[in-house]
């Protein structure tokens, strides 16, 4: 229960929550990197949560989002997608339009 | 251990018989792939909703003993 309330925590707390291997400075992955240059890319605030750094975290969002990868993004808490859907959002225009949307660029 | 293009689809199939499965391995290695895949199950379902319909028919080897499967999901 407790990683979450943590994980509630943290995408209430952060507009733009990035689950990911690594940091943005420096992704571990290359799906996760692809999604922090995306980001990067729209000049978006985001935080990056490095799901490395705690076991206990890297199989918890798989639970929480019941999803089975990551990285994962989370916009205004809601579960946004994983790297296919981050990027094919971002090519059609859909990503900006909701961070617009949303007032985050 | 990886999976042949033959199990992914195999697979696939098993939960999404219509399915049209075109699935690359892009590094030749048995571990890199991507996977284009339409059905009628996946018409009026959000993105989300149809990839998750994928993994589900993966039956827990997403992101363990497949590691790398980019998705894209289109209705019929």
């Amino acid at each position: 229960m407790e990683i979450k309330n943590e994980i509630n925590q943290l995408i209430k707390n952060n507009d733009v929550c990035l689950f990911m291997k690594g940091t943005p400075e420096a992704p571990q992955c290359g799906f996760s990197m692809a999604v922090s240059n995306v980001l990067k890319h729209l000049n978006v605030n985001f935080r990056g949560v490095n799901i490395l750094e705690n076991e206990e975290m890297r199989n918890g969002i798989k639970d929480f989002s019941d999803w089975p990868t990551i990285p994962q993004l989370y916009i205004k808490g809601e579960f946004i997608g994983g790297c296919d859907i981050v990027k094919e959002m971002f090519e059609k225009g859909d990503l900006k339009e909701l961070l617009t949307k949303h007032s985050l660029i | 251990m990886a999976l042949s293009i033959k199990e992914i689809t195999d697979l696939i199939k098993s939960s999404i018989p219509d399915a049209a499965i075109e699935i690359k391995d892009l590094k030749g290695d048995n571990n890199h792939y991507s996977a284009k895949i339409s059905s009628k199950l996946f018409n009026g379902l959000t993105r989300i909703e149809q990839h998750k319909l994928v993994y589900k028919s993966l039956k827990g080897k997403m992101g363990n003993e497949l590691h790398a499967l980019s998705i894209t999901t289109e209705g019929k």
